[in-house]
């Protein structure tokens, strides 16, 4: 099994992906995007970064590039597809899953701790916790707020594709938690598919016990469970 | 073939929050000047040779389409005029 982490131009957090991944055995290689998908790929993450320098919008370019059309076909076949970050724009820009992530309310670039709730246990990025468990984990984003019609986002919270949400340490919820201005304070959504999630906040920052907080390993721990059929 | 400019602007919907306008409101309210709101809004002059002025509009909408506008937040307007 072999995770491929596709490197755009611009693509920055490729290689954190990489070694976290490593940290915990999965198997990964980083693919320049021109060079397409290997065919016997075990899954995709779309790493965080400034893809195109974010011209026009954050993602825009990079999910319009070939080698998406591949991950689209590949995620509808079922291979689990994480997007972080950038990857989170670029999968939201390529319809991947639906909303945008757009700019924050402070209208800044923020970098800091945040606290996520898990929505839901029951998928290949959060079995390894608890239902409503909160974990820690970094945000580095100008463009992370969750935009979407008030009415469809009614429709994917019952159809339980919210994944995180922005909460304080003991799981509450609500604006004075919510670093971005996210409606409902969406940190992470799934796609058509529960193989299929992107998330603002950074996993692969949370993993390796040298840097911090390893609470982030149990959302690429997902590639692991689909790989052992589980 | 005729050469047109086709005018495409791309703008927040109606209710979605724009923190960048916002910023650049209280900017100017910081210059002294009195307002009440301030939009923004992407424009693209698109250059291109076209049979027709409906031909060039539609072109550029389907580039709005697929790029130059999110319809997820976007709305956008399409003005042709020949060059």
């Amino acid at each position: 099994m072999t995770v491929s982490i596709i490197r755009f131009g611009g693509s920055n957090c490729d290689r954190d992906a990489e070694r976290a991944l490593a940290h915990l055995d999965i198997d990964a290689e980083i693919v320049w995007h021109e060079d397409g998908l290997p065919e016997d790929t075990t899954g995709v993450v779309l790493p965080g970064g400034f893809s195109y320098g974010d011209y026009l919008r954050a993602g825009a370019m990079a999910a319009r590039s070939p080698i998406m059309a591949d991950v689209r076909e590949a995620a509808a076949d079922g291979v689990p597809v994480l997007g972080v970050c950038n990857g989170a724009q670029i999968g939201c820009e390529s319809g991947l899953t639906e909303g945008a992530f757009t700019t924050n309310e402070s209208a800044r670039f923020q970098c800091e701790h945040v606290y996520l709730r898990v929505e839901r246990a029951d998928t290949p990025w959060t079995a390894a916790y608890e239902e409503g468990e909160v974990i820690e984990v970094p945000i580095a984003h100008g463009e992370g707020r969750y935009e979407i019609d008030d009415d469809r986002l009614a429709e994917l919270e019952d159809e339980g594709r919210v994944l995180f949400r922005y909460c304080d340490e003991n799981g509450e919820t609500g604006p004075d938690v919510n670093p971005n201005g996210s409606k409902h304070n969406v940190a992470g959504v799934l796609g058509d598919r529960e193989s299929v999630a992107v998330l603002m906040p950074h996993p692969e920052r949370a993993t390796l016990p040298d840097v911090g907080p390893t609470d982030g390993q149990g959302v690429l721990r997902g590639f692991e469970s689909e790989a052992s059929g589980v | 073939m005729t050469a047109y400019t086709a005018t495409v602007t791309v703008r927040l919907k109606r209710g979605v929050l724009d923190p960048e306008a916002e910023t650049t409101k209280q900017a100017l309210e910081r210059l002294g000047f009195e307002l009440e709101e301030l939009r923004s809004a992407d424009r693209f002059e698109v250059d291109l040779e076209a049979d027709s002025a409906d031909d060039a509009r539609e072109r550029a909408d389907e580039m709005a389409e697929r790029l130059l506008a999110n319809p997820t937040i976007h709305d956008y307007d399409v003005e042709v005029a020949e060059r």
